[in-house]
C-alpha cells in the first residue's frame, strides 16, 4: 500500500513535469517526428544541420545575458523577426541570473539539441570559450552580440557601435554637463562583462589624451551594479555620499534607470548620462535629470545577428574581414577586423536621445 | 528611578551591550568619516534600509525562538511583490490610476501568509526538517515568482505614483517605512512580550516536550511562527520593491541570510528559547549600520563583505563567551545556595 | 586478515542480523530512487529525441559532475547532523588562490596543490568554531564562512580575473578518457571510495553513531570532536578539488564563480535519502539522486522548459522526497488512513 501511494505521489510528480512543458515561453526545438530513432548511440552529437535538415527544422538560438534583461528581450524581437524573414525557428534561452557558468549549461543544451546558430551575448569574455569550442567543432555556427567572447570563441561578432565612439562621446557628454567642474562616476553592469569593460576603457583613454581639458572633471569612482535595479541602486546611493561626483555615467539600461529613479528622489544636483532605452528613461530626460543619453537600436542589434548568423550558416562565408552578407532591410553589411581580434559587424554609430526627439522614440523601443 | 533603569538594564544585558556597541561604533563611524555618518540625510537613508530589514527580522524571529529556520524569506518576498505588482500594473489605466496601494500591500501580506502556512504545514505536520521544507519552499516561491512575471520585470512606468508615494513619502518629516517598521514593533513588543499565544511561543521554543505537555497545541504554535514570518516576508517584498520601483525574479535572492544575520547579532539564539524583539531590532539596526558605514569609510568595495562578515562573527563568538560566563555566574550562584 | 577483509565480514555480520524480506527489501528508499530515475529517463527521451544520444548525455553529466564531487562529503556533515552552507565560497577562494598563484609564476602543480591546502584550511576554521563553541549551530557558523571565504577571493582579486591556465589544465573539466568523461571516472572513484569508509569502516558506523545521537556516542567513546573536525577539513579538501574543475571548466576564475551550489549540493543529498537528524541515508542513494537531479535539469532544459519551472519541479521534488518516508507516522494517527493500508 505504501509502494502503492509512493508510485502514485511519483506520477503525479511526473505530471507535473508535462505542466511544466506545456508552460514553456519559448518556442521549442523542431524535433523530426516521434518515431525517430530514440537510442541512436553510434551517431555522434549535433552533426551540422546545415545540409541535412530543411530550413524549417533549423534553429538559430539566442543566448541573453540575463533572460529577463529588458535591453536582451528587445533584440530577441529583431533576432525573431529575422528568423520569420528566413524562414527559420527562433529560441531565446538565458540564465535567470547573469553568471557565466549557467550559460554554459544553455549552450552544452543547445549542444545537444544541434541547433544550426547560436548567437550569445556574453557575461564573460573568456569563460565561455571551451563550450563555444565545442559547439563550432560540432558544425553549430556561433556569432556574440553586444557582450564579446574572444576571437577564438566566435566566427564574428556584431558590434553595435565602435566602442571608442561610445566611450568617448559618454565622457564628453558628461563634461558639457557639469560645464568641465565636477568628479565622474562610472555606474557599470557586472563586473566580468566584457562590453562595458571595453567601453569603460575607452573612456578612460579620453580622459588619459585629453587630460588638460578634464583636469577638473577627474573619474571619482568606478561602480558595478551588476545589471540588477536594487544593487544598482544601492551602489547609486554609495556614490552620492562622496561630494565629488557631480556626474554619473552609467553604460547599462538597468543602471540608468536605477541611478535616475534614485536622482529624481532625492531631487538631486547631481546629472546622469549613459545608455539608456527611451521607453524606460523618458520621464528622467523630460524633466531634466539626465539631459541626453545614447543608444542604438537594440531590435537592429538582434535582427543583424540573426541575418549574419544565417550567412555564416547558409551563405558559406567564413566571418573573415571583407566578406559581406545581406542583412534584409537594412541592406549590405561588410565585415571587418575587430580591434581585440578575431572580426566584427558594426551596426551603427550611437544614437543621441535628448529632450526634443525622446516623445517620438519612447514608443519604439 | 535609578532603581528602575538598573533592573531594566540587568534584565535586558544582552540587549543594552548592543545598544552601548551601536552607539560608540555610530561616534567611531562619525569621527573617522569626517561627520558625514550622523548627518539627517545620512541617517534618514540608513533608517528607511533598515526598516524593511526589521521587518523581516522580527518575523524571523518567532520562527528561529521555536528551534526553526526559513529561509525561503527571500523568495517569499519576491513573490509577494511580484504578485501585488502585477496586479498595479495590470489595473493601471490610461491616466495612471490604479488600485489602492493599502489593497496592494494587503494583498501582499495575504500571499505571505499562505506562503508561511505551507511551511508550517509542511513542518509541524508533515515532519518536514525546517532547513529542507524552506529549502524545498524557496526554490517553489522563487520559481513561481518567475511565472508570475511571464519573465518580464515590472518597472517604475508599471506602477501608479500613490504606490511609490508609499516608499518616498513623509509623515511628520520621517519616511513612511520608518513608521511602518515602529507599528510592527510595537504590535511585536506586545504580542512576544504580553500576549499569551506570543508566550507559547517562547514556551515552545524553550522545550517542546514540556509545552505540549501542559496543553500547548505545539503544531499550531510552529505554524502560527511561519505563518507571522511569511506575513513580515509578504509586507517587507512589496516595501521593497516599492522602494526600487523594480519588481524582478531575482528581487532579494540570498536576502534570507541577512535576516539570519541580524537575528543572530541580535541575541535571538539559534539553539532557541530566547530572544527579545528590541534584541531583534537593534540587531537590524547594527546590520543596516554596517551596511551604510563602510562605504562611508571609502573602504573599499571589495572588503567590505569580509569585514561584514568578521564582525558578525565576533559578535555572535563574543555572545556565545559571555553567555557561557553568565550560565557559570548561575550555576555557582546556586552551588553556594 | 587484512584491514579491508576484516571490514567487510563485520559489515556483512551486521548485515545479517535480521531474516532477508523481500518486501523490506524493495520498499527501501533506494528503490524509490531507482524507479524515479527509470521514470525520469522515460519521460526525457518521450520528450526530445535529442536526449538519448550516449554523447549528449557524458556531455551532460560532464556539466553537473563538479557538483557531485561535493555531494559525497556533504554527505559525511548532513550523516553527522551538521550542514555547511560555506562550500560554494570555499570553492570561490580555492579557485582564486590557485588562479592567482599560478599568474604569479607558481608551477600549476604547486597551484592546484595550494588550491586543496586553502580548502582545507578553510574546512578547518568551520569545523574548530564548531568544536570549540559547541553552543553556535552549524548554519550560523558556515552562513558567516560563506560571507568570509567569498569576501577574501574579493580581496584579493577585486573584480579581475585570474586565467590562462597550461593548455592541458583544460583536459580535467573537458576530456574523455574514450568516450566517458575524465570528470566522470573521477567522481565515481570518490564514489567507491565513500561507499567502502562510510559502510565498511568503524570510521563510518561512528558517523552513523553520532548523527543518531550524539551525546550517547560521545559517552560511549567516540571521539566526536576529532570526527567533526575531520569531516569539516574534508568537505574543505574536496571543496577544493571541485574548484580546480570548475576552473578548468571555465578557463578563468573570479571571486562570483560557483554561486548558489551549495543549494543543489544540499538538495541532492536530502533526495538521496539522507535525513538531517543525522544516522540515516546510504551512498547509494546518494548517487542515484544526483544523477537524478543533474539528469532532470538536462532533460527539460533541452526541451527548453524554463529554468524557473526546473526550479519549482526540483524544490517539489525534494520536498516529497522527504515526506514519503514519514506519511506513515504523519497520517498513522488517523483512523482513515489505518484503514486504507490495510
Amino acid at each position: 500500500m505504501k509502494k502503492f501511494i509512493s508510485l502514485a505521489m511519483v506520477l503525479i510528480l511526473s505530471l507535473t513535469i508535462f505542466a511544466g512543458c506545456g508552460g514553456g515561453s519559448s518556442t521549442p526545438a523542431q524535433s523530426s517526428g516521434a518515431a525517430a530513432p530514440a537510442a541512436d548511440s553510434s551517431t555522434a552529437a549535433g552533426s551540422s544541420t546545415a545540409d541535412s535538415a530543411t530550413a524549417g527544422d533549423r534553429v538559430y538560438a539566442l543566448v541573453a545575458k540575463d533572460v529577463n534583461n529588458p535591453y536582451m528581450k528587445k533584440a530577441y524581437e529583431g533576432f525573431e523577426a529575422a528568423c520569420q524573414e528566413l524562414g527559420v525557428t527562433a529560441l531565446y534561452k538565458g540564465p535567470d541570473q547573469a553568471t557565466p557558468e549557467k550559460q554554459i549549461e544553455i549552450i552544452n543544451q543547445l549542444v545537444a539539441q544541434n541547433v544550426a546558430l547560436i548567437a550569445v551575448a556574453a557575461n564573460d569574455y573568456d569563460a565561455l570559450e571551451p563550450a563555444l569550442k565545442s559547439a563550432m567543432d560540432k558544425g553549430i555556427q556561433v556569432v556574440s552580440l553586444d557582450s564579446a567572447v574572444n576571437a577564438n570563441s566566435r566566427k564574428l561578432h556584431i558590434n553595435q557601435a565602435d566602442p571608442e565612439k561610445i566611450g568617448r562621446v559618454l565622457v564628453q557628454a558628461a563634461y558639457e554637463m557639469v560645464d568641465g567642474n565636477g568628479g565622474m562616476a562610472i555606474l557599470s553592469a557586472t563586473a566580468q562583462a566584457s562590453n562595458q569593460n571595453l567601453w569603460i576603457e575607452w573612456m578612460q583613454k579620453e580622459l588619459e589624451e585629453n587630460s588638460d581639458k578634464y583636469k577638473d572633471t577627474p573619474l571619482v569612482k568606478i561602480v558595478y551594479g551588476d545589471d540588477e535595479p536594487t544593487k544598482s541602486t544601492n551602489e547609486t546611493q554609495a556614490l552620492l555620499m562622496d561630494e565629488n561626483v557631480k556626474v554619473i555615467i552609467a553604460p547599462t539600461t538597468v543602471g540608468m534607470l536605477a541611478a535616475g529613479k534614485y536622482l529624481q528622489d532625492n531631487n538631486s544636483e547631481v546629472k546622469l548620462t549613459g545608455l539608456g532605452l527611451p521607453s524606460e528613461m523618458a520621464p528622467f530626460i523630460e524633466d531634466g535629470t539626465c539631459p541626453w543619453m545614447y543608444l542604438w537600436n537594440p531590435v537592429d542589434l538582434g535582427f543583424l545577428a540573426a541575418y549574419a548568423g544565417d550567412a555564416l550558416v547558409t551563405a558559406g562565408i567564413t566571418g573573415a574581414a571583407g566578406d559581406t552578407f545581406t542583412a534584409g532591410r537594412m541592406g549590405e553589411m561588410a565585415i571587418v577586423d575587430a580591434p581585440g581580434g578575431g572580426t566584427e559587424v558594426l551596426l551603427g554609430d550611437p544614437f543621441k536621445f535628448e529632450p526634443e526627439n525622446i516623445a517620438e522614440w519612447k514608443a519604439i523601443y | 528611578m535609578n532603581g528602575g533603569v538598573k533592573r531594566i538594564i540587568s534584565q535586558n544585558v544582552r540587549e543594552s551591550c548592543l545598544l552601548a556597541v551601536i552607539f560608540v561604533l555610530a561616534v567611531a563611524v562619525n569621527i573617522r568619516s569626517g561627520g558625514n555618518f550622523l548627518t539627517a540625510r545620512n541617517l534618514s537613508d540608513m533608517f528607511v534600509e533598515t526598516s524593511i530589514l526589521a521587518i523581516l527580522t522580527m518575523g524571523m524571529m518567532s520562527v528561529i525562538i521555536t528551534g526553526g529556520i526559513d529561509l525561503s524569506v527571500g523568495s517569499t518576498m519576491a513573490l509577494a511583490g511580484m504578485v501585488g505588482t502585477s496586479v498595479l500594473r495590470d489595473s493601471m489605466n490610461e491616466a495612471g490610476q490604479g488600485i489602492s496601494p493599502i489593497l496592494i500591500i494587503a494583498l501582499a501580506v495575504g500571499i505571505g501568509m499562505l506562503a508561511g502556512l505551507l511551511n508550517g504545514i509542511l513542518i509541524s505536520w508533515f515532519h518536514v526538517l525546517p532547513i529542507i521544507a524552506t529549502l524545498g519552499t524557496m526554490n517553489i516561491y522563487r520559481g513561481v515568482t518567475y511565472l508570475v512575471s511571464g519573465g518580464s520585470w515590472v518597472l517604475q512606468q508599471n506602477m501608479t505614483t500613490s504606490f511609490m508615494a508609499v516608499a518616498t513619502g513623509k509623515l511628520l518629516g520621517i519616511n513612511n517605512l520608518i513608521w511602518i517598521a515602529l507599528v510592527v514593533f510595537a504590535v511585536n513588543f506586545y504580542f512576544l512580550g504580553y500576549a499569551r499565544t506570543g508566550r507559547k511561543i517562547y514556551a515552545v521554543g524553550n522545550s517542546l516536550e514540556s509545552a505540549a505537555v501542559s496543553g500547548i497545541n505545539t503544531k499550531r504554535t510552529i505554524t502560527l511562527t511561519y505563518v507571522i514570518a511569511g506575513a513580515m516576508a509578504g509586507l517587507a517584498g512589496i516595501l521593497y520593491v516599492c522602494k526600487y520601483a523594480a519588481s524582478q525574479g531575482e528581487t532579494a535572492t540570498g536576502y534570507e541570510l541577512n535576516v539570519i544575520a541580524s537575528c543572530v547579532l541580535g541575541g535571538v539564539s539559534v539553539s532557541g528559547g530566547s530572544g527579545k524583539v528590541h534584541g531583534a531590532i537593534l540587531g537590524a539596526i547594527l546590520f543596516g549600520m554596517l551596511n551604510n558605514a563602510l562605504p562611508l569609510l571609502k573602504i573599499s568595495p571589495f572588503w567590505q563583505e569580509a569585514i561584514r562578515g568578521l564582525i558578525i562573527l565576533a559578535s555572535i563568538v563574543v555572545n556565545a563567551i559571555v553567555s557561557r560566563r553568565s550560565t557559570r555566574k548561575v550555576l555557582e550562584r546556586r552551588a553556594i545556595a | 586478515m587484512s584491514k579491508l577483509q576484516t571490514n567487510v565480514m563485520a559489515h556483512r555480520s551486521l548485515q545479517n542480523e535480521r531474516p532477508f524480506s523481500t518486501k523490506r527489501f524493495f520498499l527501501q528508499w533506494e528503490w524509490m530512487l531507482v524507479l524515479l530515475f527509470i521514470i525520469i529517463n522515460v519521460i526525457n527521451t518521450f520528450l526530445s529525441p535529442n536526449y538519448l544520444v550516449f554523447d549528449s548525455i557524458m556531455s551532460a553529466i560532464q556539466m553537473f559532475c563538479d557538483k557531485a564531487i561535493l555531494v559525497f562529503p556533504m554527505m559525511l556533515v548532513i550523516l553527522v547532523g551538521d550542514i555547511d552552507i560555506s562550500v560554494a565560497s570555499i570553492m570561490a577562494l580555492s579557485a582564486v588562490i590557485m588562479g592567482v598563484g599560478y599568474n604569479a609564476g607558481l608551477p600549476m602543480g604547486a597551484a592546484i596543490l595550494l588550491a586543496l591546502c586553502v580548502g582545507g584550511a578553510c574546512g578547518f576554521v568551520n569545523g574548530i568554531l564548531l568544536v570549540k563553541f559547541k553552543e553556535l549551530s552549524p548554519m550560523i557558523v558556515t552562513l558567516v564562512g560563506q560571507i568570509v571565504f567569498r569576501g577574501i577571493a574579493s580581496i584579493i582579486l577585486e573584480d579581475g580575473a585570474a586565467g590562462s591556465f597550461p593548455s592541458w589544465f583544460q583536459y580535467l573539466g573537458w576530456g574523455y578518457v574514450g568516450r566517458i568523461p575524465f570528470i566522470l571516472i573521477v567522481v565515481l572513484i570518490e564514489a567507491v571510495i565513500f561507499l567502502y569508509a562510510i559502510h565498511f569502516t568503524r570510521f563510518g558506523r561512528n558517523v552513523y553513531a553520532m548523527g543518531n545521537n550524539e551525546t550517547t556516542a560521545r559517552y560511549s567513546g567516540i571521539k566526536t570532536d576529532r570526527i567533526r573536525l575531520f569531516i569539516y577539513v574534508l568537505m574543505g579538501i574536496f571543496a577544493g578539488i571541485a574548484a580546480i574543475f570548475l576552473a578548468s571548466k571555465m578557463g578563468s576564475v573570479r571571486p562570483s564563480v560557483a554561486k548558489g551550489y551549495e543549494m543543489d549540493v544540499i538538495a541532492m543529498v536530502v533526495l538521496g535519502g539522507v535525513s538531517n537528524n543525522g544516522g540515516k541515508g546510504r551512498v547509494i542513494g546518494v548517487v542515484i539522486a544526483t544523477f537524478i537531479v543533474g539528469l532532470l535539469r538536462y532533460g527539460l532544459g533541452i526541451v527548453n522548459v524554463p529554468s524557473q519551472t526546473i526550479m519549482i519541479i526540483v524544490g517539489v521534488l525534494l520536498i516529497v522526497a522527504v515526506i514519503i518516508p514519514n506519511l506513515k507516522s504523519t497520517l498513522g494517527g488517523y483512523r482513515w488512513f489505518q484503514k486504507l493500508m490495510r
